[in-house]
C-alpha cells in the first residue's frame, strides 16, 4: 500500500464513509482510518434510521443546510446505490395544550427551512390517518417527505464505493499523533505513518480527541448522549404509517415512533447526558419506561414483544449546531457536533467539505465513469435475495437471510470483524429469536472470519 | 383400473409445518389411519425439532417403552413417520398461510405454492432472549439460549464458553448444565429473578450434587463486557449488589410459541397464549388449519406435544372423512386475570362431533393459591381449587363449561384465598 494519499479521513462512521466517498468521487486518493476493528462502531451504529428533511433544524444554520443538501442527494443516489427507501411521511404530534401551542411556530420554523409541504392537521384527521393513536393526541403536523432508510447499508454503499474506486480503509488503526510540516500531515498511527495532503476529522464521539492529539486544540468537548431504543416485533409494524414524532426540547427530538425499513417498530431514544464515550449498555428501568410511552401512544403496543433493545451514542457537545471548523493553514477540517442529524445529513456534510477544500488546495477531477459496488439490500418493502435463485438456501428464519447473502459480507471488500459488523451487514440474529435457531449454522459459517468467533471445537466432539 | 400418473401427484391431504415431536407423531398417526398423502414442511437440514440437540436423558419413555436421549427421540419420530409413509420436505420454509390451506413456501429450488386439504401448525416454541426479558447491559459475544449452545455443542461440536452463567431456573435451565457437563466445564452460578426456582423443588439437590451455587430472587440483571461477556451484576436477594466473573450468558427458559408465521396470518391469535386460537379439536378460526404441540402454548414437554399430536391426528382423521356434524353454536373461553396467562382451547363448539378434549389447560402468570372459577355473566359455571406456580401443567374438566348455553363468553378468574 502507497503510504501518501491526498485525504486522510479519521473516523469511518457514517460522516467519514460519505466524505470518502465524495472526495474519492472527486479524484482524490483518500485513506480512511478507523480505530475501531469495524466500521460504523461509534455514534452511527445505533439511531432511529430515518432520512429527515431537517425541517426543525435551526434556521439558516449549517446544520439545515447540510440536511437539505444531505437529502436531496440521498434521493438522488439511492437508487443507483441500490439502497431501500420508504416514503412513511411522518406526523408531529401534541399531546397537552402547551405543546400544542408550539406547532404554529415548528410550522413557520419547517417553512423557513424550506420544508413548504408541511401542513396542519386536526386531531381528527390524525386519528383518521393513525387509527391506533391513544385518542388523548390534540393535534399535529404532517411531514409528508420523511422515509426510513437502512442506516448501515447507507454507510456501508458509500464507503464500499469509495473502496471500489480506490479508497484505502484501515480499521484497528488509531490516530495516536500528527504533524503538520511543508505543507504535508504526517500521522502516526497504531499501524504505522501515514502522509497526507489534507486531514479530515470525522471521529464524532472522539472529535476532541483527535483534534487535541493533531492541533493541540478543540472548539467543542464532546458529552456523549446515551439514547436507548426498544425494537418491537415485525408485528408490531401495522400500527402505525408515519414516523411519529413529539414535539422536540431544547435538548432533544424526543422519543419518536416509527416502522423501520427492516419491518419492525422502533421506539426511542432516551437522551442521557454521559461522561463514558464507550458505554452504551441499557438498562431495564429505562427500557420498561420507553416501552410505557410508547403504549401511552399506541395502546396496542402492550400485546406485541419486543425483539431487541439497544443504545446508541450521539456526539452531543456545548454547541446546537454543527462544528465545521477548517483551518486552511494546516489543511485540516474537523467535522464536530453531528448530534443526531449524521444520518440526514452526511451527504450534505461531505459536499460542503469538499467545497472547504476546494477554496485551498484541492482542486477537484471528478471521476468520469466511477464504479458502483455491489450492496445486498435488506429492506422488508422491497424485494429479497431469498425470493431470488440460488442464493444457497435461508439461514436465518426470523429475517430470511440466505447463505448468498452471508458469504457476500464474509468475503467482500469490507469484511465484517465480528458477529455484530455480519449482523449490521446482513440482518443475521437481528430478529425476534436473535440467535436461537441460526447460532450453531452461523458458528461453522464464520469459522476463521471473526476476530472472537463465536464457538470453538470442543474435545468431547 | 385407475393408473396413477407420476407427473400428476395426488392431492395433499394433509400438510404439517414444522417436524418436531407434535408433528411426527401426528403425520405418523395420520398415515396409519389411512390418510393417503402426509406432506411434512421443516425448514431445517434435519427433521426432529428440538429434542435433536437436547443431548440427554429423559425422553421416549411413554412413546417408545424405553429410555432415550433427545436426538435419539428425535431419530425414532422420525424414521416411524417416513417407514409408515410420511413425505418429509427438509429445508423448506413456509413464508405465508392463506385461507383454506394453500402455503407459500421457500424452497432450495425456488418459491412454491402448496395446497392441502388440511395444514397443522406445528411450529413449537424457542426461549425469550434478553430483550425480551429487558436484561439490560452491554451486549458483548457469549451470550445465547439454551438451544443455541446445545446446537453448537450437540450439532456442531463447538463450545462457546468455559464458565458461564445460567439466567433461569426451569427445566430446561438444568438441562444447560447438563450439556456443559457434556463440555467438561461447570457453570459458575445459576441466576433466577424470582424469588425461587422455577423447576419442581425436588430438583434442587441436583444443583449442589453439580456444585453450581444458586441465586434467586435477583433484582437488575446486567451483563458486562465490551467485546465478549466479562461478568453479571445483580442486587442479590439481600439488596447487596454482586458482580460474577464469567465468560458466557445462557439467558435459558420463559419459553414462547414460535408463532411468526401465524402473525403474519389471517388465523386468529391469542394474546396469553402466543399461539393460535383453537377450538376443542385443535381446530384454527379458519377451519381448514389446525394446530398442536407447544406452538399452542408454552411449554410443555416431548411426550406431552407427541400425544397432542397423536389426538389432534385422530380429529384430523375423523374431520377428513366428512361427516357432517350439526353445530349449534360457540362458546368463548378467556381471561382477563392477572393471575392466569392462558387457557385452552379458547372456543369451543357445540355439536355432535365426538372426540374433542376434554380438559382445558391453564397457565398462571404467578404463583396462585386459592380458587379458580368459570363464569358466565354474573352465573359462576364452575369452581375449583388451585394451588401452582408458572410453568406447571393445570388441567381442568371442560364438561361444565360445554353444558353452558350456546354464545356464551365463559371468563376464568382466581380468587386467592
Amino acid at each position: 500500500m502507497n503510504n501518501k494519499f491526498d485525504i486522510a479521513i479519521v473516523g469511518a462512521g457514517v460522516v467519514g464513509c460519505a466524505m470518502a466517498r465524495q472526495l474519492t468521487l472527486c479524484g482524490a486518493t483518500v485513506l480512511v482510518l478507523e480505530k475501531a476493528v469495524d466500521v460504523l462502531d461509534g455514534a452511527s451504529k445505533g439511531n432511529s434510521a430515518i432520512l429527515h428533511t431537517g425541517f426543525d433544524a435551526p434556521v439558516n444554520s449549517l446544520e439545515q443546510s447540510c440536511i437539505a443538501s444531505g437529502y436531496a442527494n440521498y434521493l438522488s443516489h439511492a437508487a443507483e446505490l441500490n439502497l431501500p427507501i420508504l416514503k412513511s411521511g411522518a406526523l408531529v404530534l401534541a399531546w397537552d395544550q402547551q405543546q400544542l401551542a408550539q406547532l404554529p411556530e415548528l410550522i413557520d420554523k419547517a417553512h423557513a427551512n424550506g420544508v413548504n409541504d408541511v401542513a396542519r392537521l386536526t386531531r381528527e384527521e390524525i386519528l383518521a390517518r393513525e387509527p391506533n393513536l391513544a385518542p388523548s393526541v390534540v393535534g399535529g403536523f404532517e411531514v409528508p417527505g420523511e422515509y426510513l432508510i437502512d442506516p448501515w447499508a447507507t454507510a456501508h454503499a458509500y464507503l464500499l464505493q469509495a473502496i471500489a474506486n480506490g479508497t484505502e480503509l484501515l480499521r484497528g488503526t488509531e490516530v495516536l499523533d500528527g504533524e503538520y510540516t511543508n505543507g504535508y500531515w504526517n500521522l502516526k498511527t497504531s499501524a504505522g505513518d501515514f502522509v497526507a495532503d489534507h486531514v479530515i476529522n470525522c471521529a464524532g464521539l472522539y472529535g476532541d480527541i483527535v483534534d487535541q492529539r493533531l492541533v493541540g486544540e478543540s472548539c467543542f468537548t464532546i458529552t456523549p448522549r446515551k439514547g436507548q431504543f426498544v425494537v418491537f416485533d415485525k408485528a408490531a409494524s401495522d400500527l402505525t404509517t408515519a414516523i411519529l414524532l413529539p414535539v422536540p426540547t431544547k435538548k432533544t427530538k424526543g422519543v419518536v415512533v416509527c416502522r423501520t425499513i427492516f419491518g419492525n417498530l422502533l421506539l426511542g431514544p432516551t437522551a442521557e447526558d454521559q461522561t463514558s464515550r464507550v458505554d452504551a449498555s441499557t438498562n431495564r428501568e429505562a427500557l420498561l419506561a420507553l416501552r410505557d410511552r410508547g403504549i401511552d401512544m399506541i395502546p396496542k403496543l402492550e400485546n406485541f414483544d419486543v425483539t431487541a433493545a439497544y443504545a446508541g451514542l450521539r456526539p452531543a457537545c456545548e454547541h446546537s449546531d454543527y462544528q465545521i471548523r477548517h483551518m486552511p493553514d494546516q489543511q485540516y477540517i474537523c467535522v464536530g457536533s453531528i448530534r443526531s442529524t449524521g444520518l440526514s445529513g452526511a451527504l450534505g456534510i461531505a459536499q460542503y467539505v469538499n467545497k472547504l477544500l476546494v477554496e485551498t488546495r484541492f482542486s477537484n477531477q471528478p471521476l468520469t465513469s466511477p464504479v458502483i459496488p455491489d450492496v445486498d439490500r435488506l429492506s422488508n418493502y422491497h424485494p429479497r435475495d431469498w425470493q431470488d435463485q440460488n442464493n444457497g438456501g435461508i439461514v436465518c428464519h426470523c429475517e430470511s437471510v440466505t447463505r448468498r447473502e452471508i458469504m457476500n459480507a464474509l468475503t467482500g471488500p469490507m469484511p465484517p470483524a465480528s458477529l455484530q459488523g455480519l449482523k449490521r451487514r446482513t440482518r443475521v440474529c437481528m430478529g425476534r429469536c436473535q440467535g436461537f435457531y441460526c447460532t450453531a449454522e452461523l458458528a461453522k459459517m464464520t469459522k476463521g472470519y471473526f476476530e472472537l468467533p463465536l464457538g470453538v471445537q470442543h474435545e468431547n466432539s | 383400473m385407475k393408473i396413477a400418473d407420476a407427473n400428476q401427484p395426488s392431492p395433499i391431504d394433509v400438510a404439517i409445518v414444522g417436524a418436531g415431536s407434535a408433528g411426527l407423531a401426528l403425520a405418523a398417526e395420520l398415515k396409519r389411519s389411512g390418510v393417503t398423502r402426509v406432506v411434512m414442511l421443516e425448514r431445517e437440514k434435519t427433521a426432529g425439532g428440538i429434542p435433536r440437540h437436547c443431548g440427554h436423558y429423559p425422553f421416549g419413555i411413554r412413546e417408545y417403552g424405553r429410555l432415550l436421549k433427545g436426538p435419539d427421540y428425535a431419530k425414532r419420530n422420525v424414521d416411524t413417520a417416513v417407514k409408515l409413509g410420511v413425505e418429509i420436505r427438509n429445508e423448506v420454509s413456509v413464508t405465508e398461510l392463506h385461507p383454506q390451506g394453500r402455503l407459500s413456501l421457500f424452497t432450495p429450488s425456488g418459491l412454491e405454492s402448496l395446497q392441502a386439504k388440511r395444514v397443522v401448525l406445528c411450529t413449537g416454541v424457542r426461549e425469550s432472549s434478553r430483550s425480551q426479558r429487558f436484561i439490560g447491559g452491554d451486549r458483548p459475544l457469549g451470550v445465547m439460549s439454551t438451544a443455541a449452545l446445545q446446537s453448537l455443542v450437540y450439532l456442531n461440536g463447538m463450545h462457546p464458553f468455559s464458565r458461564p452463567i445460567i439466567l433461569g431456573s426451569e427445566l430446561v435451565s438444568f438441562s444447560a448444565i447438563e450439556t456443559c457437563r457434556h463440555l467438561g466445564i461447570r457453570p459458575v452460578a445459576m441466576v433466577e429473578e424470582l424469588d425461587r426456582v422455577i423447576a419442581q423443588k425436588t430438583i434442587l439437590p441436583y444443583l449442589t450434587l453439580r456444585g453450581v451455587p444458586l441465586y434467586a430472587g435477583v433484582h437488575e440483571p446486567k451483563i458486562i463486557g465490551k467485546k465478549h461477556v466479562e461478568a453479571l451484576a445483580f442486587v442479590d436477594a439481600d439488596g447487596k449488589p454482586q458482580t460474577i466473573e464469567t465468560d458466557g450468558i445462557i439467558v435459558s427458559g420463559r419459553f414462547r410459541p414460535e408463532a411468526s408465521l401465524l402473525l403474519a396470518s389471517h388465523l386468529e391469535l391469542d394474546p396469553g397464549s402466543g399461539g393460535p386460537v383453537i377450538d376443542q379439536f385443535g381446530q384454527c378460526s379458519d377451519p381448514s388449519y389446525y394446530s398442536a404441540g407447544n406452538l399452542l402454548r408454552a411449554a410443555e414437554t416431548s411426550g406431552w406435544c407427541w400425544r397432542e399430536g397423536v389426538s389432534t391426528a385422530k380429529r384430523i382423521v375423523q374431520d377428513l372423512s366428512s361427516a357432517h356434524y350439526e353445530v349449534r353454536g360457540y362458546i368463548r373461553l378467556s381471561t382477563n386475570d392477572p393471575a392466569i396467562k392462558f387457557a385452552l382451547p379458547q372456543r369451543l363448539v357445540i355439536s355432535n362431533r365426538p372426540g374433542g378434549m376434554t380438559d382445558m389447560q391453564i397457565g398462571l402468570l404467578k404463583p396462585s393459591r386459592g380458587v379458580l372459577k368459570a363464569s358466565c355473566g354474573s352465573q359462576c359455571v364452575s369452581v375449583s381449587k388451585i394451588n401452582s406456580r408458572p410453568m406447571r401443567r393445570i388441567l381442568r374438566p371442560l364438561a361444565d363449561i360445554l353444558a353452558t348455553a350456546p354464545g356464551s363468553d365463559v371468563q376464568l378468574s382466581f380468587e386467592e384465598s
